[in-house]
């Protein structure tokens, strides 16, 4: 009986250690979140701001076919799979390799060739486990983007990807991330990226007309599009990095109930042994002593 | 006249000026109080904003500006 106690009683011990962990790790995530949402606060002025620009831009420019919004029959497709570095976040992970291996069944049944680019260390497990052919030329981005997540770092991998699509190896890029919704909800998204489609512009502080234009309308536009790419690829980037540390947080969270509910049980097979060991003591005692008096 | 300096990262400079310097893709260019809605691109250079307080530069490897309404928005690279 009294190595039943000791086995509940380490296990306890060790429930109460993981929980420590993991209510840890929430703590950790939610100071993480918290600056993972800054960033895109930062960025999103910005954002809206070109995005203003352009469509003042463009709205009173004809449609050119520029260089990144030309639509080719899709043969080959590039898919960025963006995950994050580390694991234990839900099914955060698991919902992009699902979303990119969609698009990668699909592309190839229609007869397309198909890479990925993934982003993050889970998507690189994911695609070397599923055999992806994993696009070449980004160097070692795919670990080491979020280690230092900023716009310069994810400007030289939007601007390989779009290099890409304008020498013709691509044509067609889709984007596979979890966008934020707020620290609970993830939603998985399979987003185009390349062409890019022509802006439905609406009408923001329309003073199109009276702009002075330098250089030209011509070359803001092709000044600013590339920018626009890279800016969206960033959003998805910082979406994707605070969207995990939002996930990881509720995991954490339910980890650490999960394991409460697991310490009660524990506990109250551990009373139970307990008693039934006094129980069992106490009658041995008074067993012995009628004996004695006997 | 207000000015923003904006990158995706941070929000370098947001205030009161007199004058704004720029690298434009064509040239210098200085802008003062009242200027026309100009929307023009940035080459590699520095953003010089004038005030009352002193003078500020900022570095900047490209970017975009619009000035409407007496505010200018740098989007710097």
């Amino acid at each position: 009986m009294a190595g039943g106690l000791q086995e509940v009683r380490d296990r306890i011990s060790s429930v109460q250690n993981t929980m420590q962990i993991t209510s840890a790790m929430k703590m950790v995530s939610a100071a993480k979140l918290r600056r993972a949402q800054d960033a895109i606060t930062q960025m999103r002025p910005y954002a809206v701001k070109l995005q203003g620009i352009l469509s003042n831009v463009s709205a009173s420019l004809e449609q050119g076919e520029g260089t990144y919004s030309e639509e080719r029959e899709a043969k080959r497709i590039l898919v960025v799979a963006i995950t994050s570095n580390r694991g234990l976040c839900g099914a955060f992970n698991n919902n992009i390799v699902k979303e990119a291996t969609k698009a990668v069944k699909e592309a190839a049944e229609s007869g397309q060739i198909v890479e990925v680019l993934p982003l993050g260390k889970k998507a690189l497990d994911a695609a070397n486990r599923l055999g992806w052919s994993v696009a070449e030329g980004f160097g070692d981005a795919p670990t080491s983007l979020f280690d230092n997540l900023d716009f310069a770092h994810a400007s030289e991998v939007a601007n390989t990807v779009m290099d890409g699509f304008a020498s013709g190896h691509y044509d067609k890029v889709v984007l596979a991330y979890n966008q934020f919704k707020n620290a609970a909800v993830q939603l998985p998204t399979n987003e185009a990226f390349l062409p890019m489609l022509p802006e439905v512009s609406e009408a923001e502080g329309d003073a199109g007309g009276e702009y002075i234009f330098e250089p030209n309308k011509q070359e803001i536009v092709e000044r600013l599009l590339p920018n626009a790419l890279r800016v969206q690829l960033y959003k998805a980037l910082l979406d994707s990095h605070a969207a995990e540390h939002g996930a990881r947080m509720t995991a954490m969270h339910q980890a650490t109930d999960n394991g409460g509910e697991i310490l009660r049980d524990l506990r109250i097979t551990y009373n139970k042994a307990r008693q039934a060991s006094i129980t069992t003591e106490i009658l041995e005692i008074v067993a012995g002593s009628e004996a004695l008096d006997g | 006249m207000t000015v923003d300096i904006l990158t995706p990262d941070a929000k370098l400079f947001s205030g009161e000026a007199t004058y704004v310097g720029l690298p434009g893709s064509d040239g210098s260019m200085g802008i003062l109080d009242h200027h026309a809605p100009l929307v023009t691109t940035l080459k590699a250079g520095q953003v010089v904003v004038r005030s009352q307080e002193g003078e500020q530069s900022f570095e900047v490897k490209g970017g975009s500006v619009e000035v409407l309404n007496n505010t200018v928005t740098v989007l710097a690279e």
